[in-house]
């Protein structure tokens, strides 16, 4: 009797350590991070978030640019990407099964494929594309910057906010959807007057997933920015994000430099992490695909 | 003797879900301005019989109904029908009340603004006919910008109600209305039903048979897809003509 | 009153309809883009010596990807290794024994939100515990910022599968005698195990494709991966960074594009067993 509890006990205490790895890791996290910032905190300050200088060499850490360049680059993108998921949700979910399910796996396959990839994509066929279709209307254009990150960023975040949106179109009880067309709604009025409303929470929880993913993408990005540290003013116009910035400038960084970028780490954490909270009460406990 | 004139007349009607076929040739006919309830077991095809009414039914892929079902003389299974227009006519209450995530005021106001070409005051003025219409104005009058689905089971089940009455129809079905609301609820709404019998034609499909014989003028008794029996009320639950239908109503089976 | 017209209704749904179908068959038209450039880019240089061959440093002519392969799979292996144990773990626990409890919901919250934290921030991460106080570069190092990429999606789906059992199987277990140990590891494991092998699957795949945190930890190198504990270690992701955003030379983004289209071919193969096999399950389980 006493060797079955014993045992049990040990697997208990087992499988406890498991969940106490994580929470420790994830405090280990954020106090690398915050430790490792605390000199550029020191030296730059305030100006590491208000001034747009960024000149390592002379010492100068102004991210205003990058954190302008990230707001920027994820806001077009999910300007473009979440009409576009939200279509596609739609879509997959009036769509007859034999046409729905292999068109929800490929949507799910594009979420599959590494950032390093779309990057690539990006570099060789997307900017060279917008630099000659602009040229065309006699604009000169170097083909990287604000217009090729968000459309990459789009096109990365489409299929993670679509698969969200459809599982929580899918939850909207049928009752409601035909009273809806019982009292003589077109498909298009009940789903935008009264399945959306009623699933509003949970389609906000797909935004902010895919404003999460934007935010945080680092590869697809730094390849097409430009890596211009100055605040972008137009679409055409260089930029970089916070990410991208890390990415790259990590390699050649050290003292100051290197806290300064271990300091914008941490307002990406932070940033992430506001996402996180308030992203899990609207969309409940669900995996992520 | 006289011809009646019907408001809703079903001819040969078969139904079909993908293979399966749910109803059978089914007659029948409506008379207007009256309350028919149609009784049955569950699974014996009364609640599919009724949404071929308004053809919400389409909703669902592989659904789908033959034979004809006239509606003031026209066949609403016509395919050049316009749907949009059949189902305000045709109001749909369902078992479980489903207000809209909107306030009690937008709710009611909802169907109207989608028909109609109205005013604000217009539309003020019909939301409060509809809510009295649905014996619902007192107890909402002062939470009309609440949400809808903050009231009880039985008040959201009337707010549905003055929901299908606010687009002025000509009939109403209800799909067991009653049977996810208490029993002082049920009781409003069957008082409800009763003074609804003079504005609109009343189609309820019912599995509560006191409920039947309380308010009902007519009854249709469904059997297996197919409609058994159809009379005057008073006449389906004291004399009924058919075997089947007298086990039904006396509770042998079902 | 009048009645409004349907007609425009009716028109609004159906350009609706029309663009839902538009937005499907776009984002299906860019996906094939892509693909279909990486294999019309990739497919010239695939030949035997790329899979044999290490690589050679910047600017030499010719050259393999093999090294960089190899390098992938023991990162990503290391990852796994060092991510599995404790995070099948802390799925059973949430699942069998957490369930509501304080604990249970700290890390549960700390489970989702680390989902969120993009892959450069644990780069970082990994950078400050690892390279700082080593003093070097490492493969391993990358294996660590993989694996807490790989931790909470573990987790989750481990969660995820215990929960779904019903607790009338665990309790027929316990009413025969068995301890929870054992009930938990032999019966309810197996009812769970496939559910959990593909999400495991799906989670490798992912982050054996990440870059970001490897550009932190392992770097990269123009050697066959021979120093994982103690050196710079190459990795298919970095080399295609590296040989087609810092190159300029055609014979070296080919080399790059090779990479990405065996990567591309690799991921979609895995991602599409996993997936095959975890709907025929929940298929089964109707």
């Amino acid at each position: 009797m006493r060797r079955i509890l014993d045992t049990d006990t040990a697997f208990r205490w087992f499988c406890k350590a498991g969940a106490i790895v994580g929470l420790a890791v994830a405090i280990a996290l954020v106090a690398v991070i915050l430790m490792e910032s605390m000199l550029a905190l020191r030296t730059a300050g305030f100006s590491l978030v208000f001034s747009a200088e960024w000149n390592p060499a002379d010492g100068s850490f102004g991210a205003a640019g990058a954190l302008a360049g990230t707001a920027a680059t994820t806001l077009l993108a999910l300007l473009m990407a979440v009409p576009l998921a939200f279509a596609a949700a739609l879509f997959v979910n009036a769509a007859p099964p034999n046409v729905a399910v292999p068109v929800a796996h490929a949507l799910d396959l594009l979420a599959a494929i590494p950032s390093v990839i779309y990057g690539m994509w990006g570099l060789f066929v997307l900017c060279p594309l917008l630099q000659s279709v602009l040229s065309r209307f006699g604009i000169e254009y170097t083909g990287f910057g604000l217009a090729p990150s968000s459309l990459v960023l789009a096109l990365m975040v489409l299929p993670y906010v679509s698969a969200v949106m459809r599982d929580v179109l899918a939850q909207t009880p049928v009752a409601l959807v035909e009273s809806a067309m019982g009292v003589g709604c077109t498909r298009w009025e009940a789903t935008w007057d009264v399945v959306v409303r009623s699933r509003k929470a949970g389609l906000l929880g797909a935004i902010m997933i895919g404003l999460g993913r934007a935010l945080g993408e680092t590869m697809a990005v730094l390849f097409v920015c430009g890596g211009v540290s100055a605040i972008p003013t137009g679409l055409l116009d260089g930029c970089t994000t916070i990410a991208a910035t890390l990415a790259n400038d990590f390699a050649e960084a050290d003292g100051v430099h290197k806290s300064a970028l271990f300091a914008l780490g941490g307002i990406l954490l932070a940033f992430e992490f506001a996402i996180q909270a308030t992203t899990i009460p609207l969309i409940g406990r669900r995996s992520k695909k | 003797m006289q011809k009646k004139k019907y408001k809703i007349e079903t001819k040969r009607l078969n139904f079909f879900y993908g293979d399966h076929q749910a109803l059978f040739d089914n007659d029948l006919s409506i008379e207007a301005n009256k309350i028919t309830a149609v009784i049955g077991p569950s699974g014996c095809g009364k609640s599919t019989h009724l949404r071929v009414y308004n053809r919400i039914f389409e909703l669902h892929r592989g659904q789908r109904a033959e034979g004809e079902v006239f509606i003031d003389g026209k066949d609403i299974l016509d395919p050049g029908i316009d749907l949009l227009d059949l189902r305000r006519r045709v109001g749909m209450i369902f078992q479980k009340p489903t207000p809209f995530p909107m306030s009690v005021f937008d709710n009611v106001a909802y169907p109207i603004r989608l028909h109609f070409k109205a005013s604000q005051k217009e539309i003020a003025e019909r939301v409060e006919n509809a809510l009295r219409g649905a014996a619902l104005w007192d107890e909402v009058k002062d939470k009309l910008r609440e949400s809808g689905q903050a009231l009880s089971g039985g008040q959201q089940q009337r707010l549905c109600i003055a929901r299908a009455i606010a687009a002025e129809p000509e009939i109403l079905l209800m799909d067991e209305p009653t049977s996810a609301i208490d029993p002082v609820g049920t009781l409003k709404i069957e008082e409800l039903m009763d003074r609804l019998r003079e504005r609109f034609t009343i189609v309820i499909v019912t599995h509560n048979m006191q409920q039947a014989s309380r308010i009902s003028d007519t009854t249709a008794f469904f059997y297996k897809g197919s409609i058994v029996e159809v009379g005057p009320t008073k006449l389906i639950f004291t004399n009924p003509r058919n075997k089947q239908t007298e086990d039904y109503v006396s509770g042998r089976f079902g | 009153m009048k009645t409004r017209a349907t007609f425009f209704r009716k028109t609004k749904d159906s350009l609706m309809r029309a663009f839902s179908g538009f937005a499907t068959s776009m984002a299906l038209v860019l996906m094939a883009w892509v693909i279909f450039t990486i294999v019309r880019e990739g497919h010239s240089s695939i030949s035997a010596e790329l899979f044999l061959n290490a690589s050679k440093p910047f600017g030499e002519v010719g050259g393999g990807i093999a090294n960089a392969l190899l390098g992938t799979v023991m990162i990503t292996a290391g990852a796994a290794a060092l991510a599995l144990p404790p995070a099948l773990a802390a799925g059973i626990w949430l699942a069998e024994f957490g369930k509501d409890s304080l604990l249970a919901r700290a890390a549960r919250f700390t489970v989702n939100v680390m989902m969120g934290v993009p892959s450069v921030i644990v780069g970082l991460f990994a950078y400050g515990v690892l390279v700082t106080t080593t003093g070097h570069f490492s493969g391993f190092a990358g294996s660590f910022s993989l694996a807490i990429l790989m931790f909470p999606v573990v987790v989750r789906t481990t969660e995820d599968q215990f929960s779904g059992i019903g607790d009338a199987l665990r309790e027929s277990l316990l009413a025969l005698g068995a301890s929870r140990a054992r009930s938990t590891l032999t019966v309810i494991w197996r009812a769970a195990r496939s559910g959990v092998v593909t999400g495991v699957l799906l989670a490798v795949a992912r982050v054996s494709g990440e870059t970001a945190p490897l550009l932190f930890t392992a770097l990269f190198a123009d050697t066959w991966p021979t120093s994982y504990f103690s050196g710079p270690t190459p990795s298919a992701p970095v080399l295609i960074t590296s040989y087609t955003m810092d190159s300029p030379f055609e014979s070296m983004h080919r080399i790059g594009w090779s990479a990405a289209l065996t990567m591309a071919v690799i991921l979609l193969a895995v991602n599409i067993t996993a997936r095959y096999f975890g709907a025929k399950r929940a298929a089964k389980r109707k």
